[in-house]
């Protein structure tokens, strides 16, 4: 059960090699005993997760997780709440795919909406069968900034993003009666591997600061956060730009 | 009918189905329980998740006749529905010119909420706790059988429900002592004390010659002030100690709730306003007064005169702190209150009190020795801080109240509370499929 300081006792990591995923994992580690469900694809990364999360004092079982497999997940949510309730879950998988390449070329295009959108709301519907039945449970999506004004740099990745942050808000309001409780976060650029190579944009945080809002969003009980938290205004600035303005911007 | 409930504190509320019955359709109600099982609740001042069942059924409050009688001995015993609040019992008790034999700080639990948290008042240090004022209780076993229980006549599954949150299962009624006095008044010695050494040596050498005692620390204050406080004491009002609108009307029973808090406010609980309240409250206090006539409800119950008092802590809801250690373990109470005023955390007034020698409740809280009870607004950040105080209780010998809990581990739990394990085993024979199961029985896996 999450406790009256937001510190939960168990918590399921779909994507769980993530570097936001593992940050998260082992804040809660800190606070007490923790049981970690980490799904994620079998190999030398997911072992060494496993390994890192069990020398905080977690118990770590590993799952197979595949994004695009959406048939499975029900089976797996099931399979990871078998061991008691699941606390929190974090949504922490996608793909960043090459922005031109991911509007150019059909099959990229179609794995990047399979990973970054039909994924989320596959696993948040089996998710939330799974809230309904334990009567609560945190569920947090790792979103993005590029979904809240999609732009032309990154429209792609920006349109999935954006669909998958609209599911899982309005998921946090279905779920509300029945004790669930979702946050969607959304940051900016972070420094991980998934974004490793590429220019930083203003206001980068890293995993670190990404796992800090986390832990307070769901502690508060908050349904959204910007991560920095500045980025809320920017982005609520930089919604309301006329679109020929927009497109000479920078982004 | 799907409900989200919370404790007092408003924290970590979960959905369950709660259901209205009558004491009669408790054993039907049990055979139908769905994986999720059923826990009773009262009126929810339990601070944490002990009347919460997360995806299964609530009982509400089983409400029914009050009776009293007398034992072959005179003594006054009343025979109560567990959903009648103490507000309702002291209000019949005080028309028979009788008193409940313990009350908590709050009119508004329910006895069987008291028998299941077994409840101690400012007697505890001469009366013990509300089990040790139980002749039996009757209780609805995972079997669907009522069983009537008491002390002597089944002294495993008594001394396992007095003080088990409710898992052992539901108590329907319940037969205690009553307490006989001569007003609804109590007579009232008031003293301030500067400091934490003093008041202990004063609640040591004192509180035994008065029924009820009490302090309220004022937990922002460091350094040579460090734990200063008021001392209230007090005993019954004799019939010739009455004067004024108390010798006018002796009887006079607590009323409801003057104000109400309607909605919750943000950002008022914070270190200035807290600090401010706590110094005008010690200002005021007289220094030294002896016999004050104060009604029941003032002496005992303050914060009942304010409805939902609880709203004024915000959003995120408060967390309650309840501590005993040992007697000889005064040291570790200054260690706690130093922790607390140099973590600048606002805290209203805490409470310390003296408990008696505990009774054999596998999980009931007195133990000999000294209780600190803190309010904090909740935040994430309180987690360093308490878990401090939780080893600084567990190397004194102390736990902690599990009314109040709502963040201990199952681990530090077990180390608190030895016979958690009885607990366990009495539990799984009496209850092999779980039907009785609550978000704190699965939280501290009992």
């Amino acid at each position: 059960m999450l406790n009256a300081l937001g510190e939960p006792q168990s918590l399921l990591l779909l994507g769980g090699t993530s570097d936001i995923a593992l940050a998260v994992a082992a804040r809660y580690a800190e606070s007490g005993p923790l049981r970690v469900v980490l799904a994620a694809r079998p190999g030398p990364r997911r072992t060494e997760a496993v390994t890192r999360l069990s020398a905080l004092g977690a118990v770590v079982e590993a799952l197979d997780f595949e994004a695009t497999d959406t048939a499975s997940h029900p089976a797996l949510v099931e399979q990871a709440a078998s061991g008691g309730d699941l606390d929190v879950v974090l949504v922490a998988f996608g793909v960043l795919g090459d922005e031109e390449q991911a509007w150019q070329d059909h099959d990229a295009a179609v794995r990047l909406a399979q990973v970054n959108y039909v994924g989320p709301v596959s696993v948040g519907t089996a998710l939330a069968a799974q809230v309904r039945r334990q009567g609560h449970g945190v569920i947090v999506f790792l979103s993005s900034v590029a979904g809240e004004r999609v732009r032309r740099s990154n429209f792609a990745y920006g349109a999935s993003k954006a669909g998958a942050d609209g599911f899982y808000l309005g998921l946090g309001e279905a779920l509300r009666e029945h004790g669930g409780h979702v946050l969607v976060v959304r940051p900016g650029f972070v420094h991980t591997k998934m974004t490793e190579g590429r220019d930083a944009a203003p206001l980068s945080v890293g995993p670190d600061e990404v796992a800090e809002a986390v832990v307070a969003g769901v502690a508060d009980r908050k349904e959204l956060v910007w991560v920095p938290a500045a980025l809320r205004v920017v982005m609520s600035g930089l919604r309301h730009v006329p679109r020929p303005l927009f497109r000479r911007l920078p982004l | 009918m799907t409900s989200l409930l919370s404790g007092w504190g408003r924290t970590a509320p979960t959905a369950a189905t709660l259901v209205e019955a009558g004491a009669s359709d408790v054993p039907a109600l049990l055979r139908q329980a769905i994986a999720r099982g059923v826990i009773a609740r009262g009126l929810g001042r339990s601070y944490g998740d002990a009347a919460q069942n997360a995806g299964g059924t609530v009982l509400a409050p089983l409400t029914g006749p009050t009776t009293v009688a007398r034992a072959a001995d005179g003594t006054p015993l009343v025979t109560v529905a567990a959903g009648t609040s103490l507000h309702d019992l002291m209000a019949t008790l005080l028309a028979q010119r009788l008193f409940v034999p313990v009350t908590p700080g709050t009119r508004y639990v329910t006895v069987g909420g008291a028998i299941a948290a077994d409840i101690h008042g400012k007697n505890n240090h001469r009366d013990g706790s509300f089990g040790d004022q139980l002749v039996s209780l009757d209780l609805v076993t995972a079997d669907g059988r009522l069983r009537t229980v008491g002390p002597e006549s089944d002294p495993a599954l008594f001394w396992a429900t007095v003080g088990g949150m409710g898992l052992t299962g539901v108590i329907t009624a319940a037969t205690l002592r009553a307490l006989p006095v001569e007003s609804a008044y109590v007579a009232v010695d008031t003293e301030r004390v500067p400091g934490i050494n003093e008041l202990v040596d004063r609640m040591r050498a004192g509180d035994d010659a008065y029924h009820y005692s009490v302090a309220w620390i004022d937990t922002l204050a460091r350094g040579r002030s460090l734990g200063r406080a008021v001392l209230t004491r007090a005993d019954h009002a004799t019939a010739d100690q009455l004067r004024g609108p108390a010798a006018r009307d002796p009887w006079a029973a607590p009323r409801g709730p003057r104000i109400a808090v309607p909605f919750t406010p943000p950002g008022l609980v914070t270190r200035p306003t807290v600090r401010a309240f706590n110094e005008v409250w010690f200002r005021k206090a007289p220094r030294h007064r002896v016999g004050e006539l104060q009604s029941i409800a003032a002496y005992f119950h303050p914060l009942d005169a304010v409805d939902d008092w609880n709203r004024l802590y915000g959003r995120r809801g408060m967390v309650q702190y309840q501590l005993v250690v040992p007697d000889d373990a005064e040291s570790a109470v200054t260690e706690a209150l130093r922790v607390l005023a140099d973590a600048g955390r606002p805290s209203f007034l805490a409470v310390l009190k003296r408990f008696g020698p505990g009774n054999p409740g596998l999980l009931s809280f007195p133990m000999r020795g000294w209780t600190l009870a803190l309010d904090l607004p909740a935040s994430p950040a309180l987690g360093p801080m308490f878990r401090t105080l939780d080893a600084l209780v567990l190397e004194a010998g102390g736990r902690l109240y599990l009314a109040k809990d709502s963040r201990l581990s199952p681990e530090t739990f077990d180390a608190m509370y030895e016979q958690a394990d009885d607990f366990r085993k009495l539990r799984r024979d009496l209850d092999p499929a779980g039907v009785f199961q609550s978000d704190l029985g699965r939280r501290l896996q009992l």
